[in-house]
């Protein structure tokens, strides 16, 4: 047993020594014809020193930890970002880690250190349960950035080098909602629904403030330009369940929804619609390949501004913000091209034109003259900013007529119920 | 072919050797022929990501100690030839009994009582878990491999549920670290390394898992009800109640790591924690002959092959799945070596006919049960019988 043991060590180690000589070679693009040279040996050969006291950007090193690998819209959406930032900034392959399949358990922590050991600078995590042991691996590595996207803690965990981010996708969504409202007006015109039957449908993840406040904004998008709209919103209780959300997109066609939209991560609404022939407003990216019929327009977040903006702080010794929103100024909230074979005609136009409008800051979308609770018109509300276990209101949110979204902290926390809702099934 | 008389055990090695290296070979034309990449290099890569640095070690060390843990508890069901596919429920019910100490009574009871209270909660729940099936089995002779495996998807679902009820915050469905300021109920970090105790655990009962099942009295009861339920019964071996007793063990186990996930190592309850170990550790039992001894290389090996891939994947930018199909590779070689160990070839004029497979041919069983197996396989058989 010893014996074989030792003879597989020695070979392996054999192995090793044989792979160290000929690293040191410059790294090539990885496109798979290639051969790579092992980063492994490259790590170790540490980095030219810089002529100012700071980091040159393209000398940082950074680590990117995913839930999954790129067969997910959501981590290829991060994955692609990642990308695209290093390229930008000019760090080179041997210089960024991404980690992929790293479970919501204490392989993210074991992750963490790790990256951090092998020299990384930043870390960046993107999976909301990755929070947690990202704040532990924070407190262990005082010296490297530990950046969370969607987390929710930093603003209350104190640590300087963890910090969260996220965008203000509900400003997508409302313009999202904007092409959804001109659809339902169109189908009005020709006669294929009566005006109060403009029913949108929407298949939800969980009963959580992000899913809340991106289907309300989706809504008050759509009635901006088509005043008759309802909605009704069915949850899955999982971010990612093809065949739940399949079956919520076809139990709202049943229920009479005209339009579906939906924030889960897999394609089971966007198939559903095109075999319905329903129009669908998509997340995350374009859908249009799949449902070249039904796809309107999508929104997603891009974290490529973001991923810029911390490296280049860590390059600049510059501290980073505990909570970055990234918004549709930075770019960080992008909309998908118009599928013009869906779409109501002028949509793009319009989306164009309402979009200027978020910017200037001359239409809020969570204004609260537009929505109501109860009937009632709110001048006041406590949200829940700081979590903790008791889910109680901790932050005043409403001033100057509208609902701060995502001011207080970086990730979403508009929970309100409003009218012209109709929840379906509230048990996530 | 015929069957072999038993080799001397640097016979046996000997073949397991070659095996390696036939595989390490395959895998290596496999690699250069699919990606363009020196194996070489992607074998140190495999081997860094293991082993490269201090903190890769002891999680090496405490990802073998859980898959170890598991698989001892399956052992002495499998000995007695009882299909304990509930690993991975008995798991999740053992941590959905910590949890529920942790949180329901974190703030009440100081760690010296919540701990013992904890243990105690995750070893009933696995072994009530695991009992259930075995009562069953013993009263009505129910299939113990359907039953275990469908109390797995009630365990899962069980968490599901529970993980809705604590979650934090409202609505996001994730617990989170359970305790994390006041770190009660957590295992105590020893001699500075928050792996250690972990590994200690499973150290000692490794050892104790091999007493009993060689030289204890149950370790013998348990080998002949494995052999013939009727010889048992022969003997007075009340066969029943040693199906329960022993399956009380093996779910009392999972349990039990089920607390060294959740007071040990993660800290929190999720519905994928054990993460497919259940099964793998059936793979590890196998591949060790039941010994519990011999679990402590196979655990190795495959939690070594596991990291390895996983550095490969972010190391050339390929996509996890290559390493998997190399993991298959290896692990194919060295199930199939067993058979040349049980087995002896004869060429065509030798005269010897074939015998009968005995239904416990590691090779057909295992096969199975390895996720990394795909097409990959079946065309490196078709090689291996070639060269043969």
């Amino acid at each position: 047993m010893k014996k074989t043991l030792s003879i597989l060590l020695a070979l392996v180690l054999a192995m090793g020594l044989l792979a160290g000589c000929d690293g040191g070679g410059k790294k090539t693009e990885n496109n798979g014809d290639d051969i790579a040279p092992n980063s492994v040996t490259a790590e170790a050969q540490g980095e030219q020193p810089g002529d100012d006291d700071f980091l040159p950007a393209d000398q940082v090193k950074v680590g990117f930890i995913t839930l999954h690998d790129e067969n997910s819209t959501y981590d290829l959406n991060f994955i692609n970002a990642a990308k695209a930032a290093c390229e930008n900034l000019g760090i080179s392959e041997d210089n960024y880690l991404i980690r992929t399949n790293i479970p919501e358990g204490q392989e993210c922590y074991d992750t963490a250190c790790d990256l951090a050991d092998a020299g990384c600078n930043i870390i960046f995590a993107d999976s909301f349960g990755h929070e947690d042991f990202m704040i532990q691996a924070a407190k262990e590595f005082p010296d490297v950035q530990f950046c969370h996207a969607t987390g929710t803690k930093a603003h209350t965990e104190g640590l300087p080098n963890y910090h969260n981010a996220f965008a203000s996708i509900y400003e997508g969504r409302y313009l999202a909602g904007v092409a959804a409202g001109m659809k339902l007006n169109e189908m009005i015109e020709n006669g294929d629904i009566k005006e109060d039957e403009a029913k949108i449908g929407y298949v939800g993840a969980f009963t959580y403030a992000e899913v809340i406040s991106g289907y309300t904004s989706f809504f008050l998008g759509a009635r901006s330009i088509c005043p008759s709209a309802t909605m009704e919103v069915t949850f899955t209780g999982s971010w990612y369940d093809e065949t739940a959300e399949k079956e919520g997109a076809n139990t709202l066609i049943h229920d009479g929804c005209v339009l579906i939209s939906q924030h889960a991560d897999s394609m089971g609404a966007p198939t559903a619609c095109e075999t319905a022939g329903v129009p669908n407003v998509s997340y995350n990216g374009s859908t249009v390949s799949a449902c070249p019929n039904t796809f309107i327009v999508s929104s997603r977040i891009d974290w490529t501004p973001y991923y810029e903006y911390a490296i280049s702080a860590v390059a600049a010794g510059e501290e980073i913000d505990v909570d970055y929103t990234g918004t549709i100024s930075t770019e960080s909230v992008v909309l998908t091209e118009v599928n013009e074979q869906a779409a109501a005609p002028g949509t793009a136009e319009k989306i164009a034109e309402v979009r200027q409008q978020l910017i200037d800051e001359q239409v809020y979308v969570f204004d609260t003259s537009k929505f109501t609770v109860d009937g009632k018109t709110l001048d006041s509300y406590m949200a829940d900013v700081d979590t903790d276990a008791n889910f109680e209101g901790d932050t005043e949110v409403i001033s100057d007529g509208y609902f701060h979204e995502s001011e207080y902290r970086s990730a979403p926390y508009f929970d309100l119920r409003i009218d012209g809702i109709t929840l379906k099934d509230e048990k996530f | 072919m015929s069957k072999r008389k038993a080799l001397t055990w640097y016979q046996a090695w000997g073949i397991r050797l070659i095996a390696i290296v036939a595989a390490l070979v395959v895998c290596a034309v496999i690699t250069s022929l699919t990606t363009g990449l020196n194996p070489i290099e992607v074998y140190a890569t495999m081997f860094a990501g293991a082993f490269g640095t201090t903190r890769r070690m002891w999680i090496l060390g405490k990802e073998v100690a859980i898959l170890l843990c598991i698989s001892l508890a399956l052992t002495p069901a499998f000995r007695m030839r009882f299909w304990n596919l509930g690993g991975e429920g008995q798991i999740l019910i053992g941590a959905l009994g910590t949890a529920a100490c942790m949180i329901v009574l974190g703030d009440t009871l100081p760690n010296v009582i919540l701990i013992p209270v904890s243990i105690i909660a995750a070893i009933g729940c696995g072994a009530v878990w695991a009992l259930i099936p075995a009562l069953c089995k013993a009263k009505w002779n129910t299939n113990e491999t359907l039953f275990t495996l469908m109390m797995n998807y009630v365990a899962t679902q069980l968490v599901a549920y529970y993980v809705i009820v604590w979650e934090v915050p409202k609505g996001s469905g994730k617990i989170g670290i359970i305790n994390q300021s006041t770190e009660a109920g957590w295992l105590p970090v020893i001699a500075g390394n928050r792996y250690l105790l972990n590994i200690l655990c499973v150290a000692i009962m490794t050892i104790g898992m091999y007493i009993y099942l060689t030289y204890s009295k149950h370790g013998y009861e348990i080998s002949v009800v494995g052999e013939s339920v009727a010889t048992a019964r022969y003997v007075g071996i009340k066969v029943g109640w040693t199906i329960i007793r022993t399956l009380m063990l093996s779910g009392a186990i999972c349990g039990f790591t089920g607390y060294l996930l959740v007071a040990g190592t993660d800290h929190t309850l999720t519905t994928t924690l054990a993460g497919g170990q259940g099964f793998t550790a059936v793979m590890v039992a196998w591949l060790a002959k039941f010994n519990p001894l011999g679990m402590v290389l196979s655990s190795l090996l495959l939690i070594f092959l596991g990291r390895g891939a996983g550095e490969i994947a972010t190391a050339f930018s390929l996509n996890q799945s290559f390493g998997d199909i190399l993991t298959g590779v290896i692990l194919f070689f060295i199930i199939g070596s067993e058979f040349f160990i049980s087995y002896k070839l004869h060429f065509r004029g030798s005269g010897h006919k074939d015998k009968d497979v005995p239904e416990t041919s590691p090779n057909s069983v295992t096969s199975g049960t390895s996720d990394g197996q795909d097409s990959e396989n079946s065309k490196e058989k078709r090689e291996d019988s070639a060269n043969v």
